[in-house]
């Protein structure tokens, strides 16, 4: 089935792409995700918005989508299952659908516990898993989660649908299968957790491929530009299912300032290469943490523009 | 069993500000059990009740006590008329009992002195941990009898997310084992591995507390009442 969501378009045509992150304002400011945009626009297939990410709140990642549309990028939506209910995600699924929104990637969510409101109730009605199923349903038969009825809509939403997964996280024999549970729950791309650990990705795609998964899901391997050896380290020791080896901390220690967002940028190219090569890797997910600006510079120096 | 916390002595303390005399109630059930309402713990309160008043100038007389159960009704009549001489009680029996009690003895003040917390499983000495949530549909025959549902923090019936480390959960990675590992570890070991190969469904949460007050009637008792009542009411005509 095919939707007008440019990121299909330019993955099935077979080109190697490239999607980026917004991370919407912690206010109603939305000349903030414009400027974003205008940075990524040039450089990416389609921009993701993260949903409260660090359950800290933000901006809705659908008004965003909606701001970033408008400036003639492809958003992806991103929805997670820990604020809303089933009756809210699928009302919000057909609100962007209807609002040109051609990309949705279903997420678990992180726990409300890390952010700003950890006093908040708990929803959860509904897993990631489940969400892209409903999503799916409702894509492909115009159907909503009923026990209850027949209703069949005349206007079923159109998008294309995805999922996130983490090769890093423990256990690490079962994230393989997880994957598949999720390409059969009607995931169509997949972007991954933050690769640092080259070697570890590489089993894990070895498993993909022996499973003859990507050949069924398009992935896109995550990347974050590092920023200093103190990020690097936190990220390894405070950030659950995270792999920074040792290696990569070794070389950004003792760099300050632009010489540590310099090497940052290298080993996150380097990364992007590396990926390019790998069979059934379809494209990268840069996830510039609050340094949207330094994605162009990556894009380009890892040879990948001009965009398709 | 239910397990239930001491409420803060405070918020206690405010509770029978305005009383000279009360009962602090216990309850032997699941929270004697636990060491937080049974008659031990009446008296710890009592004393630190007392002893708190006498700092700040006034007497406070209480009346010790401890049932059986709180949550059956025929366990009040061993209080006697010990109720009526008490201006107010703190029971330290779980949520149910303190609105047994209030349902049993409509014109007294009941106040409670727990904080009502989890189905859970003494895990060690001293530390009890969540077990079940009683959502009402079980789903522990697909999950080699280990709840997602109560023991993952997201609830995830596909677990385990992203935040699985070294078999902790992310939430707290010093107290709390991902469920998802220990599901799989424990499927793995059973070789029913298959289980968690299919993706578990959303789940029906109309069984829980989602789908309003919840009762629970056995047909047969219920039947048996109910003919004892028209046994003693014949039909008219």
């Amino acid at each position: 089935m095919n939707t007008q969501s440019n990121l299909e378009r330019v993955l099935e045509s077979g080109a190697f792409a490239v999607t980026s992150e917004c991370g919407p304002p912690r206010s109603a400011a939305g000349d903030v995700i414009l400027r974003k945009g205008l940075m990524l626009k040039h450089c990416t297939d389609a921009v993701n918005v993260t949903d409260n990410q660090t359950a800290i709140v933000r901006m809705s990642s659908l008004a965003s989508c909606v701001l970033l549309k408008s400036i003639g990028i492809d958003p992806v939506l991103q929805m997670v299952c820990r604020d809303r209910n089933r009756i809210a995600l699928q009302s919000d699924i057909l609100g962007a659908a209807a609002l040109g929104i051609d990309n949705l990637l279903c997420l678990s969510g992180d726990h409300q516990s890390f952010g700003n409101q950890p006093g908040a109730k708990n929803v959860y009605d509904i897993d990631s898993m489940q969400l892209l199923a409903c999503a799916r349903d409702m894509c492909e038969n115009g159907r909503f989660i009923s026990d209850l009825g027949e209703y069949e809509m005349d206007t079923p939403p159109s998008m294309f649908i995805g999922a996130a997964a983490n090769p890093f996280a423990d256990p690490s024999d079962y994230r393989v299968l997880r994957l598949a549970k999720k390409v059969n729950s009607g995931a169509r791309f997949i972007q991954t957790q933050c690769i640092f650990n080259l070697k570890k990705f590489g089993r894990w795609m070895k498993d993909v491929r022996a499973m003859g998964l990507h050949e069924q899901v398009y992935i896109l391997g995550g990347v974050t530009p590092l920023k200093s050896a103190g990020m690097a380290r936190y990220m390894r020791d405070k950030v659950a299912g995270m792999d920074v080896p040792d290696s990569v901390i070794r070389r950004m220690e003792g760099l300050k300032g632009e010489a540590a967002r310099e090497m940052g940028i290298k080993i996150c190219v380097e990364t992007i290469k590396k990926l390019k090569k790998m069979e059934g890797v379809s494209g990268v997910h840069i996830m510039a943490i609050e340094w949207e600006d330094a994605v162009p510079q990556i894009v380009e120096m890892a040879e990948l523009l001009p965009r398709p | 069993m239910i397990v239930a916390e001491t409420k803060p002595i405070e918020e206690i303390y405010g509770f029978i500000e305005p009383y000279n005399k009360i009962m602090v109630l216990g309850c032997g059930g699941c929270v004697s059990v636990c060491l937080s309402g049974g008659e031990k713990e009446v008296g710890v309160l009592t004393s630190a009740l007392k002893l708190k008043r006498k700092i700040d100038g006034r007497e406070l007389e209480v009346v010790e006590m401890t049932i059986p159960r709180q949550c059956d009704w025929e366990y009040f009549d061993l209080m006697g008329s010990r109720l009526d001489e008490v201006e107010a009680v703190v029971s330290i029996g779980c949520g149910a009992g303190v609105q047994a009690l209030v349902k049993k003895f409509p014109d007294s003040l009941v106040y409670p002195g727990l904080n009502t917390s989890f189905l859970g499983v003494g895990e060690k000495p001293g530390v009890w941990v969540e077990y079940c949530q009683g959502c009402g549909s079980c789903v522990l025959g697909l999950t080699g009898g280990i709840c997602p549902v109560a023991r993952c923090s997201k609830h995830i019936l596909n677990g385990p997310c992203g935040g699985s480390e070294k078999g902790m959960c992310e939430v707290d990675p010093k107290n709390i084992p991902c469920v998802w590992q220990l599901i799989y570890d424990r499927l793995k070991s059973i070789d029913r591995l298959d289980l968690i190969e299919k993706i578990m469904d959303m789940k029906d949460w109309s069984t829980a507390t989602d789908g309003g007050v919840r009762r629970m009637e056995n047909p047969e008792v219920f039947a048996l009442e109910h003919k004892q009542q028209e046994d003693k009411e014949p039909a008219k005509g």
